[in-house]
């Protein structure tokens, strides 16, 4: 014998309802407030203390306090936020949305001013005085 | 009628992580299942030896994908236990919300999947599109969908804000509406009830004894959930744990279904009861000596066994899954059915083999 299921309401319904999908690429959401995309550091904020480094889970960052380079594989973060909340200076963030898809390896890598060290900048105060 | 044996995944289309079953069977009749695990094995706990104990959050959370807040939780309540590290209330309800929050959006999960499993599409996506207002609180209120990364030590790192709490609110009483609006398709279905009602049969004696987990053990008329432990902000909640009595797979498909609304009302309390301070504390030291943890994943069990020396690294690192437990009941639910029913009851256990493996 014929029986509507209870299903048949949910299908009528969704008729008139509005789509739950959207025509991705085409249409996109805006990415929460909160959301956690492709890691940034505001380099000339940046005073290479590694405290990145060393608290990142996934190993993912290094600094190089000589030349002053900061460097990060995204393809081994896992976008946890530990180093944004880490770091003294809060010149690292997340931005609210990815990095596009990449073909290649490409590290993130930003170059900036490596702090002076506090020995040789007092041997060239004595040498411009002396 | 000879006896013929039949592999059953580790690749299989209701499968989504690989369990091999090696089914003897007679005239399309099972009569003994065999199962064989190793498939995707990480090696997740030996870790410990090379990430700190607080780097090793991170690694945990990802022992599984829909629970991983759950494992963090564990994790951490463990060791907080282990250091006598007291953890604000606040952040105790916190985790509470959000650990509640992965159950919803974890049954939903598997409602949807043991819907496809019996040829139900429309269901699933029905389901799924309901579990997509949960992903988005996870999205919103932590930054990620998935690894929803909150815990630390001592505490959690997320806070939410009332404007936050409000929206919770609103999205949750949408998605109960919503899935109460499919509860008779869910209990009463001919579709549902013709493939899952007396089928993968789990009396309430053999799920003691071969040590049955969550909704598998709580499908067969045994009232026990680790939430009773009173972790986090349990103690402060009322619930009672859900209990069916029937033992097949429609028992526990119902027991996930209640266990959903059940859900959606404790994180309701939860952030009701919302008390105001601090979110964290600082951990100082190491963890040194013996401990465990038992929390309540959406499957059942989780245990956590840790062993620290005073370094920062963990000596041993052991974690026990619910599917582990229940994989002894599967092998006992299998002989007797037909061939053709195997993929579901397969599926009523609610299997997550990544989680089993580590």
């Amino acid at each position: 014998m014929f029986k509507i299921t209870p299903m048949t309401k949910n299908i009528l319904k969704n008729l008139i309802t509005k789509k739950s999908t959207r025509p991705y690429p085409f249409v996109i959401r805006e990415p929460f407030e909160e959301s956690r995309g492709e890691l940034y550091n505001d380099i000339d904020n940046c005073i290479f203390c590694s405290t990145c480094a060393r608290k990142c889970p996934s190993q993912c960052i290094t600094v190089d306090k000589e030349k002053g380079i900061w460097t990060c594989d995204p393809f081994v973060c896992v976008f946890c936020g530990t180093c944004m909340e880490a770091c003294p200076t809060h010149c690292l963030h997340h931005k609210r949305t990815w990095r596009p898809v990449s073909g290649q390896r490409e590290m993130i890598e930003m170059q900036g001013t490596p702090p002076k060290s506090k020995k040789k900048a007092a041997a060239k105060k004595e040498e411009a005085s002396g | 009628m000879a006896k013929t044996i039949i592999p059953f995944g580790p690749q299989h289309p209701v499968l989504p992580e690989p369990i091999h079953l090696s089914l003897t069977v007679e005239d399309e009749i099972v009569t003994q299942a065999v199962p064989a695990l190793g498939y995707v094995h990480r090696g997740l706990e030996k870790l410990c030896d090379i990430r700190d104990y607080h780097h090793m959050i991170q690694v945990v959370e990802r022992v599984c994908g829909i629970c991983s807040k759950i494992h963090a939780m564990c994790y951490c309540h463990g060791l907080e236990e282990m250091m006598q590290v007291e953890v604000p209330p606040r952040a105790k309800y916190l985790r509470t919300i959000w650990s509640e929050l992965h159950r919803v959006h974890s049954h939903l999960l598997w409602l949807g999947l043991f819907a496809d499993g019996f040829g139900f599409e429309a269901l699933f996506y029905q389901l799924w599109k309901i579990r997509e207002r949960v992903m988005d609180i996870n999205e919103a209120t932590t930054g990620n969908r998935v690894i929803v990364s909150v815990n630390v030590m001592g505490g959690v790192r997320k806070d939410l804000s009332l404007e936050q709490i409000r929206w919770i609110l609103s999205e949750l009483e949408l998605v109960e509406s919503e899935l109460k609006a499919l509860e008779s398709t869910i209990l009463d279905d001919y579709t549902v009830k013709e493939r899952t009602v007396g089928k993968g049969m789990l009396t309430k004696e053999q799920a003691y004894d071969l040590g049955a987990a969550g909704p598998t053990l709580r499908g067969s008329g045994i009232a026990q959930d680790c939430r009773q432990l009173n972790y986090a902000a349990f103690s402060d909640l009322e619930f009672e744990p859900v209990v069916e009595y029937d033992g097949d797979s429609y028992a526990r498909s119902k027991v996930r279904y209640r266990e959903t609304l059940q859900s959606i009302d404790l994180v309701r309390q939860a952030l009701h009861k919302l008390p105001d301070g601090e979110i964290n504390v600082k951990v100082k030291g190491n963890p040194e000596g013996e401990g465990v943890a038992r929390v309540e994943q959406p499957r059942g069990e989780l245990f956590y066994y840790f062993k620290g020396n005073g370094t920062k690294h963990l000596e041993r690192l052991r974690i026990r899954t619910p599917t582990f437990a229940n994989i002894p009941p599967l092998a006992a639910m299998l002989p007797g059915i037909e061939l053709a029913d195997v993929p579901v009851v397969v599926l009523s256990i609610d299997p997550c083999i990544s989680c089993t493996e580590r």
